[in-house]
Parts: structure tokens; sequence; C-alpha cells
């Protein structure tokens, strides 16, 4: 099982994860930054958590298994 | 050195709306600026987010080096305060974070009624006008206009101002004069502004940070008219020419736009695509090497000037197939068409949605929909951001 973290501090806010992945990730209503949703997520929602570390513009999302 | 190709790229025997194809196998090249200058020019899919990610590549124009498309008189290089774009580091976090709150996807589905609202308006007004009518002027201009006034606090009367304004000092083809006089003009007025909202105070977005921000000494008032600038420019232009292409490029695919009216809900998809395939920020995103950096295979040194190419990396064949074709249902989540890294579009989900609600309105309530002209006499906007002129439609 794949573990899901969102570093904050390097977050800029462009929501591209919750996007991808509404289910996974969300951002705060006060700072707009990244909240991890399922730290853990079910096997089937591997790619979308992979596809949110790809794509998010500051590296901020990290995927390990 | 007389070899060196100049940039931007002029026209190429292709189609205009595909960006132009680069002379460089590696990826990477050199190339001569309109200034004079010479600078790295960055293309590839993976080399452009490197670049753009990158902590040694810098976003501020007044370090030596930073590589200018048009000329910037001395007057001028120094950015505004609060002007975040061309900030890095804390600088550039500590006014982006008063705004993140404010443009993520879930405020700006509140917004979503109003942005419908506007856009059926702008509708009304081009059907009420008579066929043809330049779909420009109609729609692909007021609407994101109406939309960053709304959300400023501008009053609707002075939305015509606006609009020419920033026009003017967008396009590339403007004196340098007549462009200073644009910025002027507007900053004066947002000076105004802000200064009645700091009196009166509202609902708006200039109004709370008034509030929240100003009064409570985290951002001065000159910051706070910088910033209102920053939104101003930099959700119009781009949002109209978006709007523009977007229609002129689904009239040219008849059959991927009845694709879509089967499956309502692929214009997300669709949107994605055509900010892919379109890349309007033709001209790339400049940046200025703050240490010696390798990129692909290339060492670029401190002090030397890059462009991160949106365009190339965006018709990168290693990353999407077939890239030149349009096909709206890729369904691709990579491309950069907004940039990367920690200055990639804060207004990416506002533009999306009035993308999306501006197609979905035309496609249902303009079925019959059609170019008034030729397709080979359209002409495009000769500007930083790439645009069409006009577009007369009948429907
Ligand atoms: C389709 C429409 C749009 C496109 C293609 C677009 C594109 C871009 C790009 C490529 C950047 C990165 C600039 C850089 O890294 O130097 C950017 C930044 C920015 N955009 Fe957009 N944009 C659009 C709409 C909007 C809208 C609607 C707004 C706001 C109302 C907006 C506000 C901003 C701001 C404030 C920045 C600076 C962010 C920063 O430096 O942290 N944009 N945009
Ligand atoms: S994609 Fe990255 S930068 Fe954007 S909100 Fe998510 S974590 Fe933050």
């Amino acid at each position: 099982m794949s573990r899901v973290e969102g570093d904050r501090s390097v977050c800029a806010g462009s929501g591209n994860c919750v996007r991808i992945a509404p289910d996974l990730f969300d951002q705060d209503d006060d700072e707009g930054l990244v909240v991890v949703l399922q730290p853990e997520p079910p096997p089937e929602r591997d790619r979308a958590a992979r596809q949110a570390e790809n794509n998010c513009p500051t590296g901020a999302i990290k995927v390990t298994d | 050195m007389n070899d060196m190709p100049r940039f931007p790229f002029r026209p190429q025997d292709r189609d205009p709306l595909i960006p132009p194809r680069f002379p460089f196998p590696d990826g990477i090249g050199q190339v001569e600026l309109p200034t004079g200058q010479v600078a790295w020019l960055v293309t590839r899919h993976e080399d452009v987010r490197q670049v753009l990610r990158s902590a040694d590549f810098s976003s501020n124009l007044t370090k030596p080096g930073f590589p200018a498309i048009r000329p910037i008189p001395p007057s001028e290089v120094s950015p505004l305060p609060g002007m975040f774009i061309r900030m890095d580091g804390a600088d550039h976090a500590h006014f982006r974070r008063m705004l993140t709150p404010e443009f993520m996807i879930r405020h700006v589905r509140l917004l979503e009624p109003l942005i419908r609202d506007t856009v059926v308006g702008a509708l009304d007004a081009m059907r009420a006008s008579g066929a043809p009518a330049d779909l420009i002027k109609w729609f692909a201009l007021p609407v994101p206009s109406m939309v960053i006034c709304h959300l400023l606090g501008v009053p609707y009367t002075d939305h015509g101002f606006f609009q020419e304004r920033s026009r003017t000092m967008l396009a590339w083809a403007t004196p340098i004069e007549a462009a200073r006089a644009a910025r002027d003009d507007l900053l004066g007025y947002l000076a105004k502004l802000v200064a009645a909202k700091q009196r009166e105070g509202g609902e708006d977005l200039v109004s709370r940070l008034a509030a929240e921000r100003v009064a409570t000494g985290e951002m001065t008032a000159d910051e706070l008219i910088g910033m209102s600038m920053l939104l101003l420019v930099a959700g119009h232009e781009t949002t109209s020419n978006m709007i523009g292409l977007s229609t002129l490029m689904l009239l040219q695919h008849p059959e991927e736009v009845r694709r879509l009216a089967d499956k309502p809900e692929a214009i997300e998809d669709a949107v994605e695509e055509l900010l892919r395939f379109l890349t309007i920020v033709r001209t790339g995103l400049p940046r200025v090497a703050t240490a010696d950096t390798e990129v692909g295979g290339q060492v670029i040194k401190a002090g030397e000037g890059v462009i991160a190419w949106l365009a190339g990396a965006n018709h990168d064949e290693t990353v999407f197939t077939d890239p030149d074709a349009l096909d709206l249902s890729r369904g691709s989540h990579s491309h950069v068409a907004f940039g990367f890294g920690v200055h990639q579009c804060i207004g990416q989900p506002l533009a999306r949605a009035e993308l999306r609600i501006a197609l979905e309105e035309l496609l249902t309530r303009l079925p019959n929909l059609a170019l008034a002209i030729d397709p080979a006499e359209v002409e495009f906007r000769d500007a930083v951001i790439f645009g069409a002129q006009r577009l007369p439609v009948t429907w």
C-alpha cells in the first residue's frame, strides 16, 4: 500500500491535485494549501495519486510504496 | 552569430493555430531576441518543467541578463510593488499566499452562477446586434473583463475603460510611450479604487485585502494596487484569447463538436486539450539563471537568460502522441499552458470555469454558429499572448 504526503511549506495552492483526485486531496479554506484526505489510498487510486504527484508544479506531493 | 535563430519565430508555412516548430534537434539552443539579447530557448517538456521548478532560475526582471522580448525602458525596470509574478522565493510566497484561498477550486465554484449570467448576457447582446457580429468584441473580450472587474469590485461603468487600456498596454506592436500611458491610466484608476475600498469596504477581493492585509500592516496600499493590476492584466487578455481561439478551433472541427454534444461531461477534457494545443502564452516564460545549471545536456551559466517555451513542451511528441492533432478526448493532465513551478497560474480554476461555461453556452445556444469569413482571412494578434484580432460569425 502506498503512502501519500503533501508538504504545505512548498505547496503553491495551484489546485492541480484537487482537480486530478478530489477524493485524495483538498485545499483548506484559510490558506488554500494542500490537505491530504487519504494518506493511504486504496490500491485502485494509486494511479491517481501518482498522477497528482507528477503534475504537482512544486513537488509538494510525495507518494511512496 | 548571424545564423542564430530569431525568437519569437515568425509564422511558418503552416496553420498559424499550431505553434511553430523549433530548429533545435537537441530541444535546446540559443536564440536572438528582438532586443538583441541572446537567450537559451528550452523546448522539451521535461526541460521546461525542470527550469520552471528550479530555484536556480529567477523571475526577477531587474536581475542582469533577464531576457526581455521587448525593450523595457530603464524607468520601468523596477516592477510595481505587489507584482509577485516577477518576484522569487519568500517575497513571492508572501504575496501569493494572500491570494491562494481566493482562487481555489471550491471558491471559484461559488462564482459560477455569476460567470454563467455574464456569458449568457454577452451572447444575448451579440444576438441583439444582428449577424454577422464580431465574436471577439461581443463575447471573448467582455466576459473575462466583466468577471475580473466583478472580482476586484470595479463598477460596471468603468469596464470599457479597463478593456481598452489593458489591450493597448499588452499589444506587442504598441509603442513604448503608448504602453506606458495606458499603464499609468490603469494605475491611477486602481489607486482611487483601493482608496475607496479602504474607506467604504465591500464584499469584493480588493475590499477584503484592504481590511485583512493592508489594515493589519501585512501589505501596503501600493502593493495592493500593484497586485490588483497584476490580476487584471493576467486574467483578461489570456482568457479572452482562449475563448476566441477555442471557438475558432471548434468551428474547424465539427466532428469533434458533435462528439461533445453527445457527451456534455467531456467539456472538461476538451478545455484541457484546447489549452494544450493553443498554448496562448506563445512567447514562453522568461527566466535568468542564478547558478550554473545543466538543462537538457547544456550548461546554462549564472546570469544567462532562458526562455521556457511552453508551446514546445505542449507539442513534445514524447509526451503527447501526434501533438499537432486536436484530440478533445485526449484527457491529459500534464500540459504546461498555465506554467509550472511556484508561479503556475493562480487563476487557473477561474480561467477553466470561464472557458468551460463560455463554450457550453455558445455550443448549446448557437448550434448553427459559423465563421462569416474564410478561415484563411482570420488575422492573429501579434502580442505576447496569442489571439485572433476579429472573428466575424453568423448563427
Ligand atoms: C486561459 C487563461 C490563462 C492562461 C493561459 C494563463 C497563463 C499563465 C501562466 C503561463 C502563468 C505563469 C507565469 C510565469 O511563471 O512567469 C500565469 C501566472 C499568473 N496568472 Fe494566469 N493565465 C490565465 C488566466 C488567468 C486568470 C483568469 C487570472 C486571475 C484572475 C490569472 C492570474 C495569474 C497570476 C496572478 C499569475 C502570477 C502567479 C505567480 O507568479 O505566482 N491568470 N498565468
Ligand atoms: S498540486 Fe501541488 S502545489 Fe498544487 S495544490 Fe496540490 S500540492 Fe499544492
